[in-house]
C-alpha cells in the first residue's frame, strides 16, 4: 500500500432483497485528509459506511488498512473499532445521564477495578488537547448538542482511530456549532487522521473538505480534488444529469396577491400552546406559500404544531375561511383540511414496520373512520398512484417503510398527506437530511400545489430554499414572531437582519 | 432497480413465502407434535363415539381433548395479541380476571344462595353481567397503561394480586354449585351434539374477530399505535383510547373464557380456576412469532400457537409425565419453539437462505 493511504476499499458489492445496493465501489482515504462522501439518498453512502464499520457483511470486494498485510475482515462494529475505524453518527449514541468521562470510557475499560480519578484526569486532558469546552465530571446531557458531538469525536480519537467517519454530524447543529466542529476536524486532520465526512450540505463540503467521492445508484461516479470540482458539477454528478433545475426555480417570481376581499383559508389570533411560544397571529390565503424562519429553537415548529393541534393549545382563536373552528387535537385539524408533515421524520412521521402502502393511506383512513377500512384493492391502487406520482423508490408497496432511504420515506409521508387532499399543507423541514434531487422535487411540488390553489406553509433551515418558494416569511426569534417580510424584503440580507434583531 | 426485480423474482417464490409466513413455525410445531405422537403411539389419534351418563352421544379422544381444552386459551390469545400489539406489553391478570368473571356468573345465577334449587336469573343475563364486569376491569388495566403510562406488566400485577380475593368476596367466600344441567352445556356437551361446546364457542370467537379485523381498522390502528405512538397521534389517532380498547377486548375474551371455565365444573375454586393461564396466553402470542414489544401481529398465528401449547400439554400428560413435573418438560419444548419463532432468528434464516441463493446464482 502506498505510504500515505490509510484505507482502501476495492470492488465492494452488497445486495439487499430486491436492490443491488453497492456495485463494485472503490474508495480510497489518505492520511490527514477530510474526504467528503457525496450522493443522493439511496446512492449507497450509508451502505458503504456500514460495510466498512462491520454493520453489514459484503457480498464481494476487499478492504485494505494501513499497517495490515492483505485484505482485512471486518465482521462487527467491534472489529472495526479495534482496527482503528471509528464512527460518529448523526444521532448521538452516547448516554446523556452519564458523565462526560464515563461516556468517554464506557465499554473500553479493561479489568474490574475502575480508577475514577485517573479516568477523569485523562478525560480532561483529552478534552483540553482538542479544545472541547466540557468538563469530565459534567453530565453529558447538560452539554449542547455540538459539544456532545465533539465528545463523541474525542472518544473516537482517543481510541487511536486512523479512520474517523462522521455521518451527517452537522444536521442538528447551528452555524457557530458547526464552526467549532470544523475546527476540531481540521485539528485532527493536522494530526494525520483520515476523516470521512458524509453530509448533504454543499457549502460545508467546500468549506472543510480536501477531496470528494461521488456515488450514484450504488455505483462509484468518481473521486475528485475539491478545487477541480465546482459546485454545479458536483450536483450534476450526484444527479447524473446536467441540471439547471436549481437556477430555474430561483428565477420564478414570488409575489402573491390574494385579492382585496379574499377571506384567508386560515386565520389565527393570539394562538399559543404549552410548548413555550409567545402568542402569535397568523393567516394564509388560498394558493399562498408562506414560511416561518428563524434560528433553531426559535419556535418555528412550535407555531405550526400549535396550528395543527399537535401540542396542547392553551389560548387564541382560529378561523377557517372566516368561520370559527376549534382545533384541540390533530384530528380536528385534519377534519378542517389541514395536513402537517412533521419535522422529525423518524419519530413523528413514519410508522416504521408498516408497509409503504399502509403508511400512505394512514391519515386518510383515520379521517374515513374506524368502520370504513379501504379495501385491499383500493389501498393498492392509491399506493401505486402516489409511488408513481412522487417517484418513490421502493422494492414494492409491501416493503416496510423503514427500509427505504430517508428521501423516499419523506416522499411517502408527503403522499400520505396529499392523499387527504388538504386545503392547507404544513411542511416542517421537509427537505432536512434528504438529497439534492428530492429537495428540488419537493420545492417544485410545493409551487405546483400552490398554483393549483393549495395553501402551503413551508419551514426550512436553509434560507435559500425558503426564499425560492415563499412569498411571505414570518421571522421568529426567541419563541416570538418578530417580523413579517414580503416582496423586495425577501432577500438574504433583510431576513438575516430581522433574525438577528437588526435595527442596524 | 431492474436488476433488483430480477433477483427477487428468480427465487422459488411459493416455498420461500411459506417459510416467511408467520404461521409457518406454529403449524410446523403442530405437525411435529402430531408426527411424534403418530410414531410413538398411533392410538393418540383415535376418536371414539360413546355415551355419557345422560345417554347423549359424545366424542372422546386425545385430539378432541386438545381442541376442547385449548378453547379458552385460544380465546384469550385473541385478546392478548391485541393488547401486546397496541401496548407493547402483556396482561398478566387474565387468570385472576377469569376468576372474577366466573364468580360474577355464579353470583348472578345463584342470587346469593350457594345451593339454589333453580337458576335465579337467565344464563345469558349472568354472562352479560360478567362481560360488563370483565370489560370494566380491562378498562381499569388499560387506563393505568395508557393514561398513567405504567408498564403493562406492573399495571396488571395489581389485578393479578387482588383478583382472586375479589372473586371470592363476590360470593362471600362461598363455593356455589349449580345443579341445573343446562348450565353445564357451555363447558360440556349440548344433548345430541357429540362435539364439545367450547369448540363452537372458540370458533365463534375466531369468526367474530376475523370479521372485526376485516370490516374495521382495528388491525391498522393497533399496529400503528404499537409501532409509533407519536406518529399515530399526528395522524389523528388517539393512542390512549386504542390501548384501552385493546384491554377492553381482552376483558371480553376473559368473560367468555370464564363462562366456559365455570360451566365445566358447574362451580368455582377461586385459587385454582384458570391458574397460570395468563402465561400460556402470552406464550401463545410469542409462539405465533409476534413481537412481544408490540407492533405488527398475526392473529391466526397466535391462535395456532395456543393449540400448540395445548397439544404439548396433552401429549406430556399422555406419556405419564406427572402434573408436578409438567411445567419443567413444557418449558424445554417452549424454549425451543420460542427461539425458533423469534423475529431475529427468522431474519437470520432469511439472510442465510438469501446467501445460499446468491451463491447458486454466482455459480
Amino acid at each position: 500500500m502506498e505510504d500515505n493511504i490509510v484505507l482502501k476499499m476495492r470492488n465492494i458489492h452488497k445486495i439487499f432483497p430486491g436492490v443491488r445496493a453497492l456495485q463494485g465501489v472503490d474508495f480510497t482515504l489518505r492520511k490527514g485528509e477530510i474526504h467528503a462522501l457525496m450522493g443522493e439518498n439511496g446512492a449507497g453512502k450509508s451502505t458503504l459506511i456500514k460495510v466498512l464499520t462491520g454493520v453489514y457483511g459484503k457480498e464481494d470486494g476487499e478492504i485494505f488498512l494501513d499497517g495490515t498485510e492483505g485484505p482485512v475482515a471486518i465482521h462487527s462494529p467491534q472489529d472495526a473499532q479495534n482496527m482503528g475505524i471509528s464512527t460518529v453518527y448523526q444521532e448521538i449514541t452516547l448516554c446523556p445521564n452519564l458523565t462526560v468521562a464515563e461516556n468517554m470510557f464506557i465499554g473500553r475499560t479493561k479489568g474490574t477495578v475502575q480508577n475514577w480519578k485517573k479516568m477523569n484526569a485523562d478525560t480532561d486532558r483529552i478534552l483540553q488537547s482538542l479544545e472541547v469546552p466540557a468538563k469530565a465530571a459534567q453530565q453529558l446531557g447538560t452539554c449542547s448538542l455540538a459539544v456532545q458531538q465533539m465528545i463523541a469525536i474525542a472518544r473516537a480519537v482517543d481510541m487511536e482511530c486512523k479512520v474517523l467517519i462522521l455521518d451527517e454530524p452537522t444536521s442538528s447543529l447551528d452555524e457557530q456549532e458547526v464552526e467549532k466542529l470544523f475546527k476540531l476536524m481540521r485539528d485532527l486532520r493536522a494530526k494525520g487522521v483520515g476523516i470521512i465526512f458524509v453530509t448533504h450540505f454543499l457549502e460545508q463540503v467546500y468549506e472543510v473538505c480536501d477531496r470528494i467521492t461521488v456515488m450514484r445508484d450504488g455505483k462509484l461516479v468518481g473521486e475528485y480534488e475539491i478545487e477541480n470540482l465546482p459546485r454545479v458539477q458536483l450536483v450534476s454528478k450526484m444527479l447524473g444529469k446536467e441540471v439547471d433545475d436549481l437556477s430555474d426555480i430561483k428565477s420564478e417570481v414570488k409575489t402573491f396577491d390574494a385579492g382585496k376581499d379574499a377571506v384567508p383559508v386560515l386565520e389565527a389570533e393570539g394562538l399559543v400552546s404549552n410548548a413555550g411560544i409567545k402568542p402569535f397571529d397568523f393567516h394564509i390565503n388560498k394558493g399562498e406559500v408562506n414560511g416561518f424562519t428563524g434560528l433553531l429553537g426559535s419556535g418555528r415548529s412550535e407555531c405550526v404544531r400549535a396550528i395543527f393541534g399537535a401540542d396542547r393549545v392553551t389560548g387564541g382563536k382560529v378561523k377557517m375561511k372566516g368561520k370559527d373552528v376549534k382545533i384541540a387535537k390533530p384530528l380536528d385539524a385534519m377534519k378542517n383540511g389541514i395536513a402537517y408533515l412533521p419535522e422529525d421524520r423518524k419519530v413523528d412521521g413514519i410508522v416504521g414496520d408498516l408497509s409503504v402502502r399502509d403508511n400512505i393511506i394512514l391519515a386518510q383512513q383515520v379521517l374515513k373512520g374506524f368502520f370504513k377500512p379501504f379495501s385491499k384493492a383500493e389501498a393498492n391502487k392509491v399506493a401505486d398512484e402516489y409511488i408513481k406520482l412522487l417517484n418513490i423508490k421502493t422494492a414494492s408497496k409491501d416493503t416496510p417503510i423503514k427500509s427505504l432511504s430517508g428521501g423516499n420515506q419523506q416522499k411517502v409521508i408527503l403522499a400520505r398527506w396529499l392523499f387527504t387532499h388538504p386545503e392547507y399543507l404544513i411542511l416542517d423541514e421537509p427537505t432536512r437530511g434528504i438529497d439534492v434531487g428530492t429537495k428540488v422535487d419537493i420545492q417544485k411540488l410545493v409551487l405546483k400545489l400552490a398554483s393549483e390553489g393549495m395553501s402551503v406553509t413551508f419551514i426550512s433551515s436553509e434560507l435559500d430554499e425558503m426564499l425560492r418558494t415563499c412569498s411571505r416569511l414570518i421571522v421568529m426569534r426567541d419563541r416570538k414572531a418578530v417580523g413579517e417580510l414580503t416582496g423586495d424584503d425577501l432577500n438574504q440580507g433583510t431576513v438575516m437582519n430581522t433574525i438577528a434583531g437588526g435595527d442596524k | 432497480m431492474a436488476n433488483g426485480e430480477n433477483v427477487k423474482k428468480s427465487s422459488s417464490g411459493s416455498w420461500k413465502n411459506l417459510i416467511r409466513n408467520q404461521c409457518f413455525i406454529p403449524i410446523a410445531a403442530l405437525l411435529l407434535l402430531a408426527v411424534f405422537n403418530l410414531i410413538a403411539d398411533p392410538s393418540f389419534f383415535k376418536i371414539t363415539l360413546g355415551y355419557n351418563s345422560a345417554g347423549d352421544p359424545v366424542l372422546s379422544g386425545f385430539i378432541i381433548n386438545i381442541i376442547n381444552n385449548g378453547s379458552e386459551l385460544a380465546i384469550l390469545a385473541i385478546g392478548m395479541t391485541l393488547v401486546t400489539a397496541a401496548s407493547g406489553g402483556q396482561d398478566i391478570s387474565v387468570g385472576a380476571a377469569i376468576a372474577i368473571a366466573g364468580s360474577v356468573i355464579l353470583r348472578v345465577l345463584c342470587g346469593g344462595n350457594a345451593r339454589p334449587e333453580t337458576l335465579q336469573a337467565p344464563i345469558i343475563v349472568a354472562f352479560l353481567v360478567a362481560c360488563v364486569v370483565a370489560m370494566l376491569f380491562g378498562a381499569f388495566n388499560g387506563v393505568l397503561v395508557a393514561y398513567f403510562k405504567i408498564q403493562p406488566m406492573i399495571a396488571t400485577l395489581i389485578l393479578y394480586t387482588a383478583g382472586r380475593s375479589i372473586a371470592a368476596w363476590i360470593n362471600n367466600n362461598e363455593l356455589p354449585v349449580i345443579s341445573d344441567p343446562k348450565f353445564a352445556y357451555f363447558g360440556g356437551f349440548i344433548p345430541g351434539i357429540p362435539i364439545p361446546t367450547p369448540c363452537f364457542i372458540a370458533i365463534a370467537c375466531m369468526i367474530v374477530i376475523g370479521i372485526v379485523l376485516k370490516v374495521t381498522n382495528l388491525r391498522l390502528y393497533t399496529q400503528a399505535v404499537g409501532i409509533n405512538q407519536s406518529s399515530s397521534k399526528l395522524n389523528g389517532l388517539n393512542p390512549e383510547l386504542i390501548k384501552v380498547m385493546a384491554f377492553v377486548i381482552l376483558g371480553l375474551c376473559v368473560a367468555v373464557a370464564g363462562l366456559i371455565k365455570v360451566s365445566r365444573v358447574s362451580s368455582i375454586n377461586y385459587s385454582v380456576i384458570a391458574k397460570d393461564i395468563e402465561m400460556d396466553a402470552i406464550l401463545a402470542v410469542a409462539l405465533g412469532g409476534n413481537a412481544l414489544s408490540g407492533g405488527k401481529f398475526s392473529m391466526a398465528a397466535s391462535i395456532i400457537g395456543a393449540f400448540v401449547i395445548q397439544f404439548l400439554t396433552t401429549t406430556l400428560y399422555k406419556f405419564g409425565v406427572p402434573a408436578t413435573a409438567l411445567p419443567a418438560y413444557k418449558a424445554v419444548v417452549v424454549i425451543l419453539l420460542v427461539i425458533v419463532s423469534a423475529p431475529t432468528v427468522r431474519e437470520y434464516f432469511d439472510t442465510m437462505m438469501k446467501k445460499m441463493k446468491l451463491k447458486k446464482e454466482v455459480a
